[in-house]
């Protein structure tokens, strides 16, 4: 029982001597989420994307992803659409950057050409969807500024604040889950005038190569307009082995047709 | 005299024995009169509420369309702020960064989706082989005087700008601010957002005194409904004095002006209960509920008041004789007007238009209420209070008014003829007059041009853009079909047909898009400024745009989920409307005429709503009016115990309305939706003077066994001053009404005004000369 309180004693000292602020333990936390993903080279997946609107009407799309990890600069991915049939074939390539705005280029079968997509905004809806495009894009770490919120149990809750002046939010509340990997459990997201926006719940994890963790379902509900989509995953596969080489331009056309 | 009394001791033995208990009983009768009055005030609650979806029931039509439209695109109410610099010219470094300042500001109103400004307009353009899309103006502080030079001429060529966010010349720009409120209560929303909009513009002018401010759009509408609903409310104050003095001035008794207001103080207190338990919100119709009350209520007490008066001053009765001689006198016309009118309120559920529902329910509970004081409450305060002092000069006065009526009744008996034929030819003409009037439910002019909204609105209209509009929902008929050439190509008609139509000030529609996508992504050669070629080019264009636009200023609003409808929003200038509902059938007509099925569209939007509103109230209300008509006849008849009277007694009743629309149309020409309920109410009210002026005839007929002609006389001596004094007394209220800036109201008083007046005309003039007319008819055909 002594000795019990006394490490408790020398605990608390120990805590306080090295008590970090808020801001270093969010940033450390974001880098061992990082971190915990860090490694997989490459993947495939195929994504079943849901819009649903106030009334219930909903309306479907089918995409093709595929992800390229680097580690000096943000990760390079590849979009390909498989339906509507209209964009059937459309592809957009995008290279994260950890400073400064990404690049991103669209493949438009229509007229066998690559265009550049204008990269200041990147805060509007995806294909109509309640995802921003940020959203989606590889989270680099250098992207936000962040302060550690609270604990709950395996929870730990970050506020990242977005680095990017034309961001559509003014924070975004993060859950992060220390037990399983630091995947993230649930995102809120506060539009400019600091409102409660958009709630992202993940869900139906599963764990590949007994490391990474990816969830089958993305739910983004928006509060203010009362319109959700959803995303469902299957088919990863993490054994694609892609190279830089498939995240050219050629690539992105060759994708596409 | 002292006959007429005797005949009548053995009647009204109900009312007799009604006064003779409340007299017994006057303590408890006043203590249960405060406790009712309290115990029902104690449950009232006041709120107000100034959506204008208050004025559309839930089964409404053009509502569950707009809102059908609403829900597949995006709802929205907006905010315009409309910016005039000082110096003219929008296009000024110091003017864009201002106005780039307050665009940001803006996105921090409460519930606000969207800020669209000239500043943070999406531009399209071409950039070697890539499409760009970005801010007109972003960080205007790092523009130079050529960049600001290209900023004005791309922005005055722009077609999604030009009279929607900046006029013509680039001397007046706008922001619209989107905002989405979440319905759960419009009490709290709406204020919130007036106050926070309010403090932005006050902090954006102190810091830019360069700039006017005008403000605009729906939730200011909202907000001016809401201000005028309390002020609609507050107009009782100046109505309570006013009837206070008149009381005073015609009873010439303190206690009798004392308990006039006590009278109509529990009964407001009543109704207010009344509002709290049915959980009703106050809009600018039903807020005006008090002043009716008031009105009404003091005209019974008055008729009580004036009675026991006389009997005190001229004929000698003591106190408690006097009150027992007035209730009996009294109770019966009483309760039938009260009964009429209650009756008269209550049509009001037969239209279409909620507030009224209310307006007309509170009113026929307070009515009841006011009936019952005054036949309780008032007898039994009067017993406890003192005796009048009488006054010898009072007296003489008395007498000589009295024979003023009776000089004036026998000018009409000299010539009936004459008087019927006149009246009826004035009749005539006004009925048809009545006819020319039209319909017009410009929510803008609701608000007469004191109130600044409706200032800020008409500078917006000559300046910059319309405030109304009307919307197309136009289907393609398949899910992505909107990117269909031969859809877009139709669209594209439309959209052109539109802005031929000398209405329109602006056309939005989603060709605009797909033409500008289309010429960006050919080297902005204005040879592509048209509907792409293929249905996959459109719809991969459409892709990229869509992807190129930042937080907030998307396409949802334009186009649905399924990408199988777009919207076409037409603003237009001010317009009547009819004009606007003509507007609207000839656009879907030409949808019907000159595309395929699925791309039909019937116009929304709130404009329209109120446009059709006005006729929408009129065709629920008359059924609404037959009834009441049907039933005051009914009830009148019985009252009179006499079926040929009680059939005559339409023609006084109806005929003051209709003389009111026809004058109006003389003043006026035009009539909103707050005047379509006036048949009812003032049906009510006018009955008062036919019934007062029938039944003395009628009981000098059969207890004086008077001719017609000396009956008209006794019924001219007895009820003359009360209907001229009971008029006076409604003609104030209304009148009082009649000043406010809001024209459902004003109007309303307006044309209440005249039909009352109208009423005391015909009930003098038409009324006597038509009962001598049928009475020597009758004796004819006896000889």
């Amino acid at each position: 029982m002594k000795t019990s309180i006394i490490t408790l004693l020398f605990l608390a000292t120990f805590t306080v001597g090295i008590a970090q602020t808020p801001q270093e333990r969010g940033i450390e936390i974001a880098k061992a989420a990082e971190t915990a993903d860090l490694g997989f080279g490459s993947s495939t997946v195929a994504i079943k994307m849901t819009l649903k609107n106030k009334n219930g009407q909903t309306s479907e799309r089918y995409l093709e992803n595929k992800t390229l990890e680097l580690t000096e600069d943000g990760d390079k991915s590849l979009i390909v659409f498989n339906s509507p049939k209209d964009v059937k074939g459309t592809a957009t390539l995008t290279f994260t950057h950890k400073q400064g705005s990404d690049d991103q280029w669209l493949y438009l079968p229509a007229i066998a050409r690559v265009k550049r997509i204008s990269s200041n905004n990147k805060s509007g809806p995806f294909v109509g969807s309640e995802f921003a495009y940020e959203d989606l894009s590889s989270q680099e770490v250098e992207k936000y500024n962040y302060t550690f919120i609270k604990e709950e149990g395996s929870n730990l809750i970050v506020e990242q604040d977005p680095v990017d002046p034309k961001s559509g939010y003014t924070r975004r509340l993060v859950t992060y889950n220390k037990d399983k990997g630091y995947r993230i459990e649930k995102i809120e997201f506060y539009d400019r005038k600091n409102a409660l926006l958009k709630t992202l719940t993940y869900s139906n994890y599963k764990l590949y190569k007994n490391k990474f963790w990816r969830a089958s379902t993305f739910n983004m509900v928006n509060h203010q307009s009362n319109k959700e989509t959803l995303l469902e995953f299957s088919d990863y596969n993490f054994e694609v082995d892609l190279a830089e080489e498939d995240f050219s331009q050629v690539a992105l056309k060759r994708a596409g047709s | 005299m002292k006959n007429i009394k005797k005949n009548h001791s053995d009647k009204n033995t109900f009312a007799k024995k009604w006064a003779t208990f409340v007299i017994k009983y006057k303590w408890p009768v006043v203590i249960l009169s405060i406790l009712l009055a309290m115990g029902l005030g104690s449950q009232g609650n006041m709120q107000f509420d100034g959506d204008y979806h208050v004025f559309f029931s839930e089964s409404n039509p053009e509502l569950e369309a707009f809102d059908a439209l609403q829900d597949t695109y995006t709802k929205d109410d907006n905010i315009v702020l409309v910016l005039a610099p000082k110096n003219g010219d929008v296009f000024t470094k110091e003017n864009l960064i201002a106005i780039e300042e307050l665009t940001a500001e803006a996105w921090n109103t409460p519930y606000s989706s969207r800020v669209d400004a000239v500043t943070n307009f999406q531009h399209t353009s071409a950039v070697g082989d890539d499409l760009y899309v970005d801010d007109l103006s972003y960080d205007s502080a790092s523009k130079t005087a050529s960049d600001i030079k290209e900023i004005r001429q791309k922005a005055l060529k722009e077609p999604l700008l030009v009279h929607r966010l900046i006029n013509e010349k680039g001397s007046v720009t706008a922001i619209n601010i989107t905002v989405r409120l979440p319905g759960k209560d419009s009490a709290l929303e709406i204020p919130e957002v007036t106050a926070a909009t309010r403090e932005m513009v006050t902090n954006f002018q102190e810091k830019h005194p360069n700039f006017d401010v005008y403000t605009t759009g729906l939730v200011p509408l909202n907000t001016a409904f809401f201000e005028y609903s309390e002020k609609g409310f507050a107009l009782v104050g100046i109505m309570v004095l006013v009837v206070l003095l008149l009381t005073l001035l015609l009873t010439r008794n303190f206690f009798a002006m004392l308990s006039t207001l006590l009278v109509f103080m529990f009964s407001f207190m009543a109704a207010f209960g009344f509002i709290g338990l049915m959980g009703i919100k106050l809009t600018p119709p039903s807020s005006v509920f008090p002043t009716m009350i008031l009105t009404l209520a003091v005209a019974d007490s008055i008729h009580i008041l004036i009675t026991y008066l006389q009997k005190v001053r001229k004929e000698g009765y003591d106190k408690q004789d006097a009150i027992i001689e007035s209730i009996r006198l009294n109770f019966m016309p009483v309760f039938i007007t009260s009964l009429t009118t209650v009756i008269g309120f209550l049509t009001m559920n037969f239209g279409d238009v909620p507030p009224f529902w209310d307006l007309g329910n509170i009113v026929a509970f307070g009515m009841t209420m006011a009936f019952l004081f005054s036949t309780t409450f008032l007898p039994a305060f009067m017993a406890i209070l003192p005796l009048w002092k009488r006054k010898k000069g009072t007296q003489e006065a008395a007498v000589q008014k009295i024979s003023i009526y009776a000089q004036f009744g026998n000018w009409v008996i000299k010539q009936p003829i004459r008087l019927t034929v006149i009246s009826l030819v004035i009749i005539a003409g006004l009925t048809y007059l009545s006819t020319l009037n039209q319909f017009n439910d410009e929510f803008v002019e609701y608000f007469d041009t004191s109130v600044k909204f409706r200032q800020d609105s008409d500078f917006i209209n000559e300046n910059l853009t319309g405030f109304y509009n009307v919307e197309f929902s136009v289907g393609s008929g398949e899910s992505g079909g909107i990117n269909d050439p031969a859809y877009l190509t139709k669209l594209n008609q439309f959209e052109d047909w539109l802005n031929e139509q000398p209405e329109v000030v602006h056309t939005n529609a989603f060709s605009e898009v797909a033409r500008r996508v289309n010429r960006s992504m050919h080297g902005d050669n204005d040879a592509f400024y048209r509907i792409p070629d293929t249905r996959e080019e459109a719809a991969q264009y459409l892709l990229l745009y869509e992807l190129s636009l930042p937080f907030g200023l998307d396409l949802n609003n334009q186009i649905n989920v399924d990408k199988s409808e777009t919207r076409v929003t037409a603003t237009l200038k001010n317009n009547s409307s009819p004009e606007m509902i003509a507007f609207s059938e000839r656009a879907e007509n030409w949808l019907k005429n000159n595309a395929p099925e699925a791309m039909h569209s019937i116009g929304v939007s709130p404009t329209l709503m109120f446009s059709k509103l006005g006729f929408r109230q009129a065709d629920s209300m008359f059924n609404g009016n037959i009834v009441a008509l049907i039933l005051i006849s009914l009830i009148l008849m019985i009252a009179l115990r006499n079926i040929k009277l009680g059939l005559l007694s339409i023609i006084p009743n109806v005929t003051p309305v209709i003389v009111g629309f026809g004058l109006w149309w003389l003043y006026k020409g035009t009539i909103n939706t707050g005047m379509v309920i006036v048949f009812g109410m003032t049906l009510g009210i006018i009955v008062d003077d036919t019934v007062h002026f029938m039944s003395k005839f009628l009981r000098a007929r059969r207890e004086l066994n008077y001719s017609a002609k000396e009956a008209v006389i006794y019924a001219f001596e007895t009820v003359g001053k009360a209907l001229v004094t009971t008029t006076i007394v409604l003609v104030a209220g209304f009148s009082i009404l009649s000043t406010s800036p809001f024209a459902l109201n004003s109007y309303m008083a307006r044309i209440t005004l005249i039909i009352i007046l109208a009423a005391l005309i015909i009930d003098f003039i038409l009324l006597p000369s038509l009962l001598i007319l049928l009475s020597k008819k009758e004796q004819n055909s006896i000889q």
